[in-house]
């Protein structure tokens, strides 16, 4: 049988990972979805300058792995004065790494929504920003709601990484209470329930979501 | 920063050698979970009593547990029920499970995307049912199935650098080497390997969209 | 509606799959042991032995990125004892270990031997079986040259100390500071690095591989001398006397003939 003494015995342990695996997703949501929003109406926004640089940070960010730009916040930015703890460092590194597959799921719902539409808005008056805001994201948060739902999913299971660079998180712990127990299978089984019991909720949510907007299209 | 004694031609060469690694463990990885991946989303697809319920319920279990749980877990915990594996071997294990879960997802998709209409008509035409899907089904579904596909294989490629953890020698695992001799090394070798990566990967989603306009 | 069925059953399927395999795990745990050949006769079947060491704790097993060689104590003490095993020194192939990794390679038939900075444990002997003590070292303190850390005692609340996952002096310090934080990292690359990168006010572990990390980078010192013992010795499969006796009877030659002296003189310069 598992060996729920390992679960009890480190509760505790457990539960401050969770939390913090917990934080560093909720963090990681809004940080992520900012950024995203921002580098998709660069990309979008009839400034030339503004796509290149939205388009450099799609392109780079989402091509490289997470583990570099985790590191590179962790011991890369102290050379040059700026000294983050384990946890903001892989914060901010899951917030800009998945901001740049939600820039593009962004861009490809607006996209989506007919150009004759954002014209009609113009000629009537609105401004480039009032039409965006008014005319096109409603209509294009429909559809990439469910994109971005599935990557908020990996956003949590990516947050993971945390535990590479002293984050405190589940990972982290797990790992530690799996160290100083010498038990490996049951610690490690227990923290793949933590990870489940965040995001099989989020993929019913998706899935139902997904189903919904399908339907209503 | 010391450019010029980071990017020696002996560090260049050592992290050639990682590179070399990190290529050759993402490439069998790939064909496997491709095999895998193609295996479970066509028998997640086909709704047969029992067996369908059962890989959905491995496919959803593992896509939602992160990767690095499952390298951990395959390295670390497999030895405890008595399965003992190499680092190397372990490597391919864990990313082949993780990504033919990925895989089968996207399998599933591009087969629920063609009409059932056809596969009635071939029904009634005097195909049984594993050769409608093999024969009608299939290859139009990988057509459409080939610019995720190719992503996945992009994110593959990526997550090979978590292996660093069981001490693959990898690609991220020798910059690791080399910057831990040097303050000064780390930024230029976090550029080299991030472009490198960069590189590989970028003409990987070009292919893709490539394939992805040709179809449209 | 299937997909929201099944990841429910997903989650009861796993709890139940968890327990079951749980459940034959422990029961083949129980299992195992005396099955295993002599692996000292397996060992010269092959022709060489492979053995685990560290390929990133200068002094010790430092793989040298310039020269692509692993150098170090351990790696010389590898090649001594493939001589008196299989009558070559260059009949040794080395594999990487970290403090994590290292028992479950040997378990695992990786490696014949962990020569690997392993701390000779009541806990460890559990799983694997040791040599003779080939080496003494202590538990001491690594800080930035200036830093008010002088000691154990300077260790308060609020102190970042770093460790390395899986060793011994990760579990050591909670005890003698209890009040200070410590973080725990893969490797000691990743531990120095981080120190470096002012991520901790201390980096713990034995003083020996300490010693290497001012070896590298000076501007780093130990402080606060020895507060545990580490015998060092060399770790195989559980069960097996004759590599054990084997090895014992390499190390007891070259510390008679003056070799073992050699080697030790060659990297740990005394202090």
């Amino acid at each position: 049988m598992i060996d729920f003494s390992i679960l009890i015995d480190n509760w505790d342990t457990y539960l401050e990972g969770f939390k913090n695996t917990i934080f560093a997703s909720l963090i990681g949501l809004v940080g992520s979805f900012v950024i995203g929003v921002i580098v998709a109406v660069m990309r979008i926004a009839p400034i030339k300058p503004l796509n290149w640089i939205g388009t450099v940070y799609v392109e780079f960010i989402r091509n490289i792995p997470l583990l570099i730009i985790a590191f590179f916040f962790y011991v890369g930015l102290p050379a040059i004065g700026v000294t983050l703890p384990g946890f903001v460092a892989g914060t901010i590194a899951l917030s800009i790494y998945t901001a740049s597959f939600i820039a593009e799921a962004i861009r490809a719902g607006i996209q989506s929504v007919p150009k004759g539409q954002m014209e009609a808005a113009r000629s009537s008056g609105l401004t480039y920003l009032q039409a965006m805001r008014l005319i096109i994201l409603p209509q294009a948060i429909k559809i990439v709601i469910p994109p971005i739902g599935n990557q908020f999913i990996n956003l949590v299971k990516n947050s993971s990484i945390l535990g590479m660079i002293a984050g405190l998180d589940l990972m982290y712990f797990g790992d530690i209470v799996s160290s100083h127990t010498f038990v490996t299978f049951d610690v490690y089984i227990f923290v793949a329930l933590f990870y489940l019991v965040l995001t099989i909720p989020l993929s019913l949510g998706v899935g139902y979501l997904e189903k919904r907007l399908a339907r209503s299209h | 920063m010391d450019i010029a004694g980071a990017l020696s031609a002996d560090h260049l060469k050592f992290l050639a050698d990682g590179f070399m690694v990190t290529l050759y463990i993402a490439f069998i990885s790939i064909v496997l979970s491709f095999i895998v991946g193609i295996l479970l989303g066509t028998l997640r697809y086909a709704k047969i009593p029992v067996v369908s319920k059962i890989v959905a319920v491995i496919i959803e279990t593992i896509r939602n547990t992160p990767l690095l749980l499952i390298i951990f877990f395959t390295f670390f915990a497999l030895p405890e029920v008595g399965i003992k594996l190499s680092v190397t071997v372990a490597a391919i294990l864990a990313l082949t499970v993780f990504e033919s879960a990925m895989l089968a997802e996207i399998v599933r998709g591009g087969l629920n995307s063609i009409d059932k209409g056809q596969i009635e008509a071939a029904r009634s035409s005097g195909l049984t049912y594993i050769q409608t899907l093999w024969h009608i089904v299939m290859p139009q579904a990988l057509r459409r199935m080939i610019p995720p596909i190719v992503s996945q294989f992009i994110s593959l490629l990526k997550d090979t650098s978590l292996c660093v953890i069981i001490a693959l020698p990898e690609f991220m695992h020798n910059a690791q080497i080399i910057y831990a001799q040097n303050v000064n090394y780390i930024f230029p070798i976090f550029f080299v390997v991030a472009l490198m990566y960069f590189i590989v990967n970028y003409c990987l989603s070009l292919i893709a969209r490539r394939l992805e306009s040709k179809q449209a | 509606m299937f997909k929201s069925k099944s990841s429910k059953l997903a989650l009861i399927l796993f709890l139940a799959m968890s327990m079951l395999l749980a459940a034959c795990g422990k029961g083949e745990k129980a299992s195992t042991g005396g099955s295993s050949k002599n692996a000292l006769e397996q060992i010269k079947d092959k022709g060489k032995i492979v053995i685990g060491v560290k390929y990133d704790t200068r002094l010790f097993g430092l793989k040298n990125p310039t020269s692509g060689e692993v150098e170090g104590f351990d790696i010389d003490i590898s090649k001594e004892l493939a001589k008196a095993i299989l009558g070559d020194e260059k009949k040794v192939e080395f594999k990487e270990v970290t403090s994590k990794t290292r028992i479950p390679m040997l378990n695992n038939g990786d490696i014949d031997a962990i020569v690997a900075t392993m701390t000779i444990s009541e806990e460890r002997k559990k799983e694997v079986d040791f040599s003779d003590v080939y080496f003494m070292a202590g538990q001491s303190l690594l800080v930035k040259k200036g830093s008010p850390i002088k000691g154990l005692k300077d260790l308060k609340k609020g102190t970042k100390v770093l460790a390395v996952k899986g060793s011994t002096s990760a579990i050591n310090i909670r005890e003698k500071a209890p009040e200070a934080t410590v973080l725990e990292y893969e490797n000691y690359t990743e531990a120095f690095t981080a120190l470096k990168s002012g991520q901790g006010d201390a980096l713990t572990t034995d003083d020996a591989i300490l010693y290497g990390m001012v070896d590298q980078d000076p501007k780093y010192q130990l402080v606060g001398g020895t507060f545990t013992e580490e015998p060092y010795g060399i770790a195989v499969k559980k069960g097996n006397k004759e590599l054990v006796d084997a090895i014992n009877d390499a190390l007891k030659k070259m510390k008679e003939s003056g070799k073992y002296d050699e080697i030790k003189n060659k990297w740990i310069k005394t202090n």
